[in-house]
């Protein structure tokens, strides 16, 4: 069971919450102007790295916000949590 | 050397002590025609249809573990293809008919068990689903049915079908022809079928790099040495994206823990093969008598080869529901595999931008039953450059195009 620090509740079970994979995708600024392999990219390819992966979740069960986190996907430790606002601070 | 009666005979006079080597260990060589990254039954068995089929013979399987040790020796091995669009359905299909000649095509028991498996519905919607399935799946010739409660009852002695249940089992889809085979047995075969062909079996060899010359691919780097190669073909399971990345390349795919569990064995208890996608659990019993039981992915990218605690409670939870018979049974053992989760839940089987690299992966949480079909197709895109009408519609430009494969929640995918 992975204890997850919210920024806003403090450590919880993993069970509080639901995953929102990768963070850090940006909507395309000029959607109208994007070709199909730039749609792709954006809707389906993702990094999923073997290691260091910086991803969302969701308090779901809890306060109900999104945060950041950053996980080993290897050894699933967490390294830190931070709120959505404080993104430029990470 | 040839498996049969008088082989088995001979060799038990000589107290089993001189069986031959079902592969021969290999030294890479400095250059083949194709080598194949990915020792599980999808790598096996493009290699075995390559030297077969396509009659490439200067080949090498190379694996950085044991073969069969990664997603190929941790499944459930069930074994059906009764999926819901036409081309999954052609696309499974194909691999169900290579199973039902399997053994005797390897000269390999691989123990392909036609037990027919159910997918139960719990609820009106899951039946519309199933009856829709039924239908596209005989337009597609691939013998399905729809069995009801009391029918189920009959089949699955000790199955709970009260109308009480918490969630009750209102029918089911059956498909006769699909069940179970030996996950090993199927490495373990195509291996030893592929090497008595001329394919070298490199197993410990683990590849670090892909070598691409002007938008062409010319080898690979690995743990045991350079290797170079007219072509590569890339059939790595949950690190797919780790492999791509070393060509630049991105894929669709996330990497996610699968768990399965097998119970203390126990007598003959149960004869077919139960999934259920609203509790989320499937269950089988293996010849040794374990009850074999697997569960639904982890919900975070992972790459452990374990999974979470919260992920095993609910599929025994799944399990006692539709079986209280089992509440006392302990289980034995529990272990993950990392499966490669495409978002349309349809493999790519596919050439690269990358000329003479291409890509076999996104099988996620089923490949298993299609292992001989996926080999099947690949060794002939792989051959001549150019996708089988039966992989046609699997390729990497379909995540541009938008002519996605949606077989998430319209079929039972889930294994
Ligand atoms: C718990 C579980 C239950 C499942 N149940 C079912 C089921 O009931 N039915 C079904 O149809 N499917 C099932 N599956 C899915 C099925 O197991 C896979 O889709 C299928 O086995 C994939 O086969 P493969 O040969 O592509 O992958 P694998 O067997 O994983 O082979 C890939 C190989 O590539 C090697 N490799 C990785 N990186 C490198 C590298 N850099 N260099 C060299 N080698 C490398 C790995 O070591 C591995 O041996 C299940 C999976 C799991 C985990
Ligand atoms: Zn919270």
């Amino acid at each position: 069971m992975l204890l997850i620090r919210c920024p806003w509740c403090g450590e919880r079970a993993e069970t509080e919450f639901s995953y929102g994979g990768e963070a850090g995708i940006k909507r395309p600024a000029a959607p109208d102007r994007l070709s199909d392999p730039e749609w792709a990219d954006y809707l389906f390819m993702r990094r999923n790295p073997r290691g260091a992966h910086r991803e969302l979740w969701n308090h779901a069960q809890g306060c109900r916000r999104w945060f950041s986190a950053e996980r080993d996907t290897v050894s699933y430790r967490i390294a830190r949590t931070w709120r959505l606002d404080e993104e430029d601070s990470g | 050397m040839k498996y049969s009666a008088w082989s088995l005979f001979k060799n038990a006079l000589r107290h089993n002590r001189n069986w031959p080597e079902a592969w021969r260990k290999a030294e890479p060589k400095k250059h083949y025609d194709v080598v194949i990254v990915g020792g599980g039954g999808h790598g096996l068995a493009t290699a075995y249809y390559l030297a077969s089929e396509q009659g490439v013979r200067n080949v090498a399987v190379v694996e950085k573990g044991w073969i069969g040790g990664g997603n190929t020796g941790r499944n459930t091995t069930i074994v059906r293809s009764n999926y819901l669009w036409t081309e999954a359905a052609l696309l499974y299909e194909k691999s169900m008919q290579l199973w039902e000649s399997l053994s005797r095509e390897l000269n390999y028991n691989v123990m392909f068990s036609q037990r027919g498996v159910y997918n139960l519905g719990h609820t009106l919607q899951d039946m519309r689903d199933i009856e829709r399935r039924v239908n596209a799946n005989r337009l597609n010739g691939i013998d399905a049915e729809v069995v009801m409660a009391d029918e189920i009852a009959k089949g699955i002695p000790f199955i709970n079908t009260s109308p009480d249940a918490r969630y009750p089992i209102l029918g089911a889809s059956l498909q006769r022809r699909a069940g179970v085979a030996r996950h090993d047995a199927v490495a373990w075969g195509f291996a030893r079928a592929a090497n008595a062909l001329g394919v070298d079996i490199i197993e410990q060899c683990e590849v670090t790099g892909l070598d691409v010359d002007g938008g062409r691919i010319t080898g690979l780097q690995s743990t045991r040495g350079a290797i170079g190669a007219d072509r590569v073909g890339v059939v790595v399971a949950g690190n797919a994206s780790v492999v791509a990345q070393m060509a630049d390349l991105r894929l669709p795919i996330e990497s996610h823990p699968l768990q399965a569990f097998v119970s203390e064995p126990l007598k003959p208890v149960l004869d077919t093969v139960v999934m259920s996608n609203a509790v989320h659990g499937y269950i089988s019993q293996s010849d040794k008598g374990e009850l074999v039981i697997g569960a639904g992915i982890d919900a975070y990218n992972g790459y452990g080869q374990r999974g979470s605690y919260p992920t095993i409670e609910h599929a025994m939870q799944a399990i006692l529901e539709l079986f209280p018979i089992f509440s006392r049974v302990r289980m034995l053992r529990l272990w993950g595999g990392i499966v490669d989760v495409c978002p349309d839940a349809c493999p790519i089987i596919s050439r690269t931008p990358v000329d003479g690299l291409y890509f076999n992966c996104g099988w996620g949480t089923g490949g298993f039953k299609a292992t001989p079909g996926s080999g099947w197709v690949f060794a002939h895109t792989i051959a001549h450059d150019q996708p089988h009408a039966l992989n046609a519609a699997f390729d990497l430009e379909r995540f541009e195009t938008g002519a996605l494969i949606d077989e998430h929640g319209a079929a039972a995918v889930a294994h």
